[in-house]
């Protein structure tokens, strides 16, 4: 509860400026404005909803689509299974150590940071790396996207995935650079809890995608 | 080098783009030469392109919508007069041009236009109304308007340099695909959409972040003005439906560049996905237009009626629920595409449903007029001209909602008539009336009011003969579209129509010519108190236009109509004197202006093949993102006292204008 | 008037919390840590079975796609409880909000479409051949 005075002798006309009549969004005393941290937090919570709902466009259109293999090899032809376990654990552990890193922010050790932040980039990139070896791989063979519509699904789903995770990474290091310049000032706080949050998230999309994709259309 | 650009994508043989070009170059060369003569450069990139303000950004919208209107009104005027001459005959248009002007004037018209101007409207009141200093990411909604002013600039580039899409508003495959399309035509579209598709996006979770977390004190959610509320719905449905639009225009860039199948008739491609997917966005859009416009004429009534909001709990009611049921309808703009009775029994009469909260909304506008004290400005000509013309463009909705009379009237003049009946009527109506009752708040000065009033008497009466004529012809068979026709029985229809589009225009002529003479008669028309209307928001609490800060002190809210509580308790609280504090505000940023000027070279860059631009055009966008994540001063403070002569000022001038008409009444 | 501090509607506006804000203070490094540890041990029992019963014939085979979807859904929410703090407190409540608005429109959306597309396929003639009717 804030302790800001209020006494009849300066009373406001029309009730203007009390407790909440600061210039910025400090502290939030009952109705006012939210703290920044919340404010942004907030802000990149609903965007993240947005882009669930992109991904859930093209989740549709695979659904749709996965049939549609124009005499092609189907998912139960192309999937392998080991691999998409690897890239699972990679990300999941990855998430595990985004949380630590999380953690360490929220008691100031650096050190802590960086090794957790190192750790969650190098999860990520082996992640990136093994899709992009399936990727590859499948392209070679001449089952790329243009071969039927199922592929051109199968490609731009797990791929804008992928760009995500590419993304993130990219921000990781950013964010590392940051705390490394500036130390844990309060805007680079809430922009690594915002990474944090991006980060969990695309794990959350990838439970989907491997199972809806991989498990789901290995067994076709 | 340059990719598939070269000099002859400039029409050169091609008299009307070559015209249409020039007028729009020579215009903007000669803004800009004056700019420069007069000096004005430094002041322009000081205070509005760089500005972070939701009031500068709020009135740059409008005006890019209002410039817009100009083109995409333009187009109609061709169409309505091609279609006037052609029957029997070639008409002025050949076939290839009046595709491109009817894909034209529909994109312009809904993402350039109408778009841009809810948002801006949106962008200019809600922060005034909730009674905080701005919106939740300032630097973001700034980032937001640059983008969609790229939109807008790479759909008028595509007159000089290239075509624009012959495939209508919404580009169905597989006509839209490359085989069908080789040209830039859609590809000018589609990089159009995606870039300004961002920056509608970042409006919408800016303004859900606003209205959802920061208010003033004691602004409780049901003590909001309804306007908030509607902003809420529109920003909600933002977010929800523009990521699908961006999934299904990029599906079909995949397609046109690297050879995807997805909408192909080729290798498996379903070409119905994309109507499916189009229309799932498609259809909240509509709603996302409409409802601003609702909510701006729930504060016009309520304040030109003199009486508070009638139901106030249930015009919230109904919004949300518009909100909810918006993502519940689609299929019916595709009821003949073959889903079958079943799936068309379902969003059939769930289209029925959603008609029921605008019916509400409507009785609760009503009711607030009656018993009230009615002051016909020409905010509440539109508004009241809004209900008529709105009711009538619902029923027709209501009449296509049924499947078996869409199945006749589907893709006719009926469907055009009944679209631009809720649009112009609904959203349209809002606009100017918006425009019009906020414009004293944000220039100081009112507009003259017997334009504003013959503006709105040539767009009505305009309205209803270029449009009614238009649900006769698809009554009597005639489809949309159409470059020239041989029956008989349309052609004086046809004729009225483009009588109507002609009123309009001199209504359009009557508007531009209000806001010259209201700007050469600023002086005689000085809003010095700040509430020139009797207002019950919290907007009309501030001067006009409202200082950086908006309020000097945050007003504290105990009830619905904040300002107008505040107004009846004056009296007793005169002479006491507020608390004045520091004030942080965010610094200026040209991260907008730059990000959207390497969101053009990157836009162009794809649109024309030119790879290595593309590339640059990247690293220039995320050089300027992490320029701007690396500032280290965000804000600048505005000491106490200033904030306070700044606010002694305005009570000052308020006061003594009161007192002045005080003698002389 | 009373007192704004204590007046009803005001009191209603407590303070929220950012989503995926640590738990408050008074939680120690160790406690947080195990939050995630718990969260992660869920995740990968659930991966786990997942892979299992998708590649297994002990389950009934018609059933499987039914148990992996299931086990997607308690796995995100594993997530979203351990490693992004989501709880049913007053304090999260729009962020609850928020994500439930979310998956209704996902799950419009995805369900829509497969319910329109399947009778749209079903209706139709396949492409390629009204492409032959073309010729």
């Amino acid at each position: 509860m804030t302790a800001i005075p209020y006494s009849s002798d300066h009373a406001d006309p029309h009730r203007l400026g009390r407790g909440g009549g600061h210039g910025h969004a400090g502290t939030r005393a009952e109705g006012g404005s939210a703290p920044k941290r919340i404010v942004v937090a907030y802000g990149f919570w609903i965007f993240l909803l947005s882009d669930i709902v992109m991904f859930s466009a093209f989740f549709a259109t695979y659904a749709v689509l996965v049939g549609a293999t124009a005499g092609g090899p189907g998912g139960a032809q192309l999937f392998d299974l080991r691999s998409t376990g690897i890239e699972t654990a990679c990300l999941l552990a990855s998430s595990f150590t985004c949380g630590l890193a999380s953690i360490a922010v929220s008691v100031r050790n650096r050190l802590w940071f960086y090794v957790a932040m190192a750790v969650t980039c190098l999860l990520g990139l082996s992640f990136l790396g093994l899709e992009l070896k399936e990727f590859t791989s499948l392209v070679m063979r001449g089952d790329g996207p243009s071969r039927s519509a199922f592929l051109s699904a199968f490609f731009t789903l797990v791929g804008c995935h992928g760009l995500h995770v590419s993304a993130g990474i990219l921000w990781l290091l950013t964010m590392m650079a940051q705390v490394f310049a500036k130390g844990f000032r309060a805007d680079i706080e809430r922009r690594i809890l915002c990474f944090a949050l991006f980060w969990h998230a695309l794990d959350i999309i990838w439970v989907a995608l491997f199972t809806v994709v991989y498990l789901l259309g290995a067994g076709r | 080098m340059f990719g598939k650009l070269s000099w002859a994508a400039i029409p050169l043989d091609q008299p009307l783009p070559m015209v249409a070009s020039g007028v729009v170059a020579f215009t903007i060369l000669g803004v800009l030469a004056w700019v420069f003569i007069k000096g004005h450069f430094p002041y322009l990139w000081r205070e509005w392109i760089t500005s972070v303000d939701h009031k500068r950004i709020g009135v740059m919208y409008t005006l890019l919508a209002l410039v817009m209107l100009l083109r995409g009104f333009s187009d109609a005027i061709m169409m309505r007069a091609q279609q006037a001459l052609a029957f029997h005959a070639p008409g002025f248009l050949p076939p290839e041009h009046y595709d491109q002007v009817f894909s034209a004037h529909g994109t312009i018209m809904i993402f350039f236009v109408a778009m841009p101007f809810m948002i801006g409207l949106m962008n200019f009141a809600v922060p005034l109304q909730l009674g905080i200093r701005d919106v939740a990411f300032p630097t973001l909604n700034s980032v937001g308007f640059w983008l969609t002013a790229t939109g807008a600039l790479l759909v008028n580039i595509s007159l000089l340099v290239g075509e624009f899409a012959r495939t209508g508003w919404l580009p169905y495959p597989p006509l839209s695909e490359i085989t069908y399309s080789p040209g830039v035509g859609v590809d000018y579209y589609l990089w159009a959409l995606e870039i300004s598709g961002v920056g509608t996006l970042v409006a919408g979770i800016n303004l859900v972040t606003t209205v959802l977390k920061m208010r003033a004190p004691g602004m409780t959610y049901l003590r909001m003005p309804m306007f908030c509320w509607t902003t809420l719905a529109t920003n909600l449905l933002i977010v929800a439906a523009f990521p699908i639009l961006t999934a299904t225009l990029a599906m079909l860039l995949l397609d046109r560049y690297l050879g995807f199948h997805f909408f192909t008739n080729e290798a498996g491609g379903n070409v119905m996905m994309f109507m499916n997917l189009i229309w799932a966005w498609g259809h909240p859009e509509v709603y996302i237009l409409v409802l601003p416009a609702f909510g701006i004429f729930s504060e016009v009534i309520a304040t030109f009626s003199g009486k508070p909001l009638f139901g106030y709990r249930s015009m919230v009611a109904a919004t949300m629920a518009i909100c909810i049921l918006a993502f519940m309808v689609w299929l019916h703009h595709f009821f003949t595409m073959g889903a079958g009775a079943d799936v068309n029994a379902i969003f059939g009469i769930a289209t029925m449903i959603i008609a029921v909260p605008t019916g509400v909304k409507i009785f609760n506008w009503l009711f607030t007029m009656y018993g009230g004290r009615i002051r016909y400005a020409t905010p509440m000509l539109w508004s009241i001209g809004f209900m008529v013309t709105f009711i009538l463009g619902g029923m027709t909705g209501v009449l296509l909602a049924v499947p078996p009379v869409d199945f006749v009237l589907h893709n006719s003049l009926f469907l055009v008539a009944h679209f631009h009946n809720v649009i112009i009527g609904g959203v349209l109506f809002g606009a100017f009336a918006g425009y019009t009752y906020w414009f004293p708040k944000a220039f100081g000065f009112r507009l003259h009011e017997g334009l504003g009033h013959a503006a709105f008497w040539c767009w009505i009466i305009g309205f209803y003969l270029a449009f009614m004529p238009l649900y006769v012809l698809g009554f009597l068979g005639m489809t949309r579209r159409m470059q020239h026709y041989d029956v008989p029985e349309w052609h004086p229809w046809t004729l009225i129509a483009a009588a109507g589009a002609a009123l309009i225009l001199v209504g359009i002529v009557l508007q531009i010519a209000q806001l010259v003479v209201s700007i050469c008669n600023r002086a005689a028309l000085t809003d010095k108190t700040g509430d020139p209307w009797d207002g019950r928001s919290l907007e009309w609490a501030t001067a006009s236009p409202p200082p950086a800060f908006n309020f000097a002190v945050l007003p504290n809210v105990s009830g619905e109509d904040a300002y107008w509580g505040m107004k009846l308790r004056a009296r007793e609280e005169q002479g006491e004197t507020p608390h004045y504090e520091d004030v942080e505000m965010p610094r200026n940023s040209p991260t907008g202006f730059v990000c959207a000027f390497f969101a053009t070279i990157m836009g162009f860059a794809l649109i024309w093949h030119i790879w290595w631009l593309v590339v640059a055009g990247a690293v220039g966008a995320f050089a300027t993102f992490v320029v701007f994540a690396w500032r280290d001063e965000v804000e600048y403070v505005i000491p106490a006292d200033e904030v306070e002569r700044i606010d002694r000022a305005n009570i000052a001038e308020r006061r003594a204008e009161f007192a002045h008409a005080g003698q002389e009444t | 008037m009373s007192p704004r501090e204590t007046s009803p509607e005001n009191r209603s506006l407590a303070p929220d919390s950012a989503p995926g804000d640590e738990l408050a203070e008074g939680h120690g490094v160790g406690q947080a840590v195990l939050v995630y540890v718990v969260g992660l041990a869920l995740a990968v029992i659930l991966t786990a079975t997942s892979f299992y019963i998708a590649g297994t014939d002990l389950v009934w085979a018609p059933s499987i796609p039914v148990a992996l979807v299931v086990l997607a859904i308690a796995q995100m929410g594993v997530h979203l409880v351990f490693f992004l703090h989501i709880t049913t407190g007053p304090d999260n409540t729009n962020n609850v909000m928020a994500l439930a608005f979310g998956v209704l429109i996902v799950v419009l959306v995805i369900g829509g479409s497969l319910w329109i597309m399947a009778n749209l396929n079903h209706n139709m003639l396949p492409m390629d051949q009204i492409m032959r009717m073309q010729r």
